[in-house]
């Protein structure tokens, strides 16, 4: 496990509720006292089935969503709203159609009015993700892996404490998706960033994770806490990985004989 | 000089100079024109300008694949255009089919352009001046009360009513009340070219900007933006295929008032002139304007669409001009 001494982008989240009120009126709980810290440099993904509140959970850290009970603060300072040093990543590339590749990249850096002073970070972040030669191309030119790698670069480009990753894979294909998992933990690697990931795939929370968040849904609560401690690069075929795979299916109550169907998949 | 070994003639290539041909000799043959108009020639000449320009094309199509293309795509249409020259002429001039003074021969019609030079340069400065004038003030204004709904939902609650209210009223049945109320026709004219470019382009802005996807907003704010950001580098971006709607809408709504109100009360430009030479029995300069008022303002639409496809590179050629 790698995490570096400066403390910094560490994540505290204290009994977090979130209460959605659906058309019907009734009173959904997305979150119910949520109690989670997440390390400066660390990995960590939060992993569980449609509608436990992992994106939830994310939206309320990026300060998307300020309509919570309890606490939540990055590095003691408390979460009020949307910030630069909370970078994310939707699982929707959503880079803006009317935008190059590179005007897109560089949109953190506009929006702080930084641009002259960091124009050179722009082809770093741009060669970062593999992009160099695709800077004027247009969104809709794009595959839907490159897409994704631009909408990344964008979220690195202010150099966010933390980096939000919601299901930012999620629309990729099998093979595009192993690429770019590597492709996340050497950035990860490379700039030390604290990294909450949100998935739904198992393998992937294995495979990627200093520690993974099993939450449950209605009320979404979290119900397993499992440290991974394997090696990395991970091999995905390693005994002791599908091991912990089989360990996560069980907790999910996915490997009964008789699977629950009451999960909204 | 070598020629292309594919370059083939379009089958129909004689199809334009043999009508233009034939528009020059129904034009001088038979000789008994049967409406009284004094030859000026003008027709002629143009016909002849024509036939040069048709033989230069020809000539450049030899060498240059693009002119080809084109040339190959229009000779059929040219062909038709040149003949209903001469079918023109022929109701007309001819044989007086169609009674003068309400319907000249093409001679008579262009004969305007040299003779009335001055007057017509005179009579486009002017509409032009007051077009632009009043379409800048509009199209503005429009993009402010546009954002202005589109975004604050409190301006919204001030603002919409009013615009749903005064919005639909055609600018021209203003003009009596702009007539008295400014003090110069310029002015009045100024204000409902400008009124009925507001109203297209409010409305298409508004719902445009109302339009954005939210998670363009989300990605924007957690990159560090802050509102001026989320309105001008975000909202009008995303919305201006729609705006750019509104603007189209409203050019062609500011040329109808724009004539309107000068055939109702300004005194001068285009639209005076057809009223000018309705009140003279001169129908001929009212056809001349009529072809003026067309060349200039697709003109001005095909403008429009070259700065929309500037600004709209991403998604070029969704709607075609």
């Amino acid at each position: 496990m790698v995490i570096p001494a400066a403390a910094s982008g560490r994540i505290e989240v204290k009994a977090v509720s979130r209460t959605f009120i659906n058309h019907e009126g009734d009173r959904i709980h997305a979150l119910d006292k949520v109690d989670l810290t997440v390390e400066s440099g660390e990995f960590l993904s939060l992993l569980g089935p449609s509608g436990c509140g992992k994106s939830t959970l994310l939206r309320l850290v990026a300060g998307l969503d300020t309509a919570y009970e309890g606490s939540i603060a990055v590095d003691g300072v408390p979460v009020t709203k949307p910030g630069a040093e909370r970078g994310l990543v939707f699982q929707d590339p959503n880079l803006f159609p009317w935008l190059s590749v590179r005007r897109n990249i560089q949109l953190g850096l506009e929006a702080r009015q930084v641009l002259k002073e960091k124009k050179d970070e722009v082809d770093d972040y741009i060669q970062l993700v593999g992009l160099k030669g695709f800077e004027k191309t247009f969104p809709h030119q794009l595959s839907g892996g490159m897409a994704q790698r631009a909408a990344i670069a964008r979220a690195l480009i202010n150099h966010p404490k933390v980096l939000l990753l919601d299901e930012p894979l999620g629309a990729l294909d099998a093979f595009t998706r192993m690429a770019m998992q590597d492709e996340i933990l050497r950035i990860w690697t490379e700039r030390r960033t604290t990294a909450v990931l949100v998935t739904h795939d198992i393998d992937e929370a294995i495979y990627m994770s200093d520690r993974i968040v099993i939450l449950s849904p209605r009320p979404g609560r979290i119900q397993k806490v499992l440290t991974i401690d394997l090696p990395r690069p991970r091999r995905r075929n390693d005994p002791e990985f599908l091991k912990i795979r089989s360990g996560i299916l069980e907790t999910l109550h996915f490997a009964e004989e008789e699977p629950i169907l009451a999960y909204n998949l | 000089m070598s020629v292309s070994p594919r370059f083939k003639v379009h089958p129909f290539f004689w199809g334009p100079p043999v009508a233009l041909l034939l528009d020059q000799v129904l034009h001088f043959f038979p000789e008994d024109n049967l409406q009284p108009a004094p030859e000026t020639g003008v027709y002629s000449f143009l016909l002849w300008v024509l036939f040069g320009a048709y033989a230069l094309f020809l000539t450049a199509s030899v060498f240059h694949q693009r002119i080809r293309t084109k040339l190959h795509h229009y000779t059929p249409l040219l062909t038709a255009f040149f003949l209903f020259f001469g079918l023109w002429d022929t109701v007309t001039l001819k044989y007086a089919l169609i009674p003068l003074p309400y319907f000249p021969g093409p001679d008579r019609v262009l004969s305007v352009f040299v003779n009335d030079g001055d007057i017509f340069g005179l009579g486009i400065y002017h509409s032009l001046v007051l077009l632009f004038t009043g379409y800048a003030v509009g199209g503005v204004l429009g993009l402010i009360t546009g954002i202005s709904i589109g975004w604050s939902r409190r301006l919204s609650y001030w603002i919409n009513p009013v615009f749903k209210f005064v919005g639909p009223i055609p600018a021209t049945a203003w003009i009596p009340i702009a007539m008295i109320t400014f003090p110069t026709s310029f002015s009045a004219g100024v204000f409902l070219i400008a009124l009925s470019v507001w109203f297209p382009v409010t409305f298409m802005t508004s719902s445009g900007i109302a339009g954005v996807k939210n998670s363009y907003f989300e990605v924007a704010r957690t990159l560090g933006a802050d509102n001026r950001f989320l309105i001008f580098k975000v909202a009008v971006p995303a919305a201006f295929p729609l705006i750019f709607i509104g603007l189209f809408m409203g050019l062609g709504l500011s040329f109808l008032t724009l004539i309107a109100a000068e055939t109702l009360g300004v005194k001068g430009g285009l639209g005076y002139l057809i009223l000018w030479a309705q009140g003279w029995g001169e129908y001929y300069k009212v056809y001349a304007v009529l072809i003026t008022i067309a060349v200039l303002f697709s003109s001005l639409i095909l403008i429009l669409f070259k700065i929309k496809d500037r600004i709209l590179i991403w998604q070029k050629g969704l709607i075609k001009w």
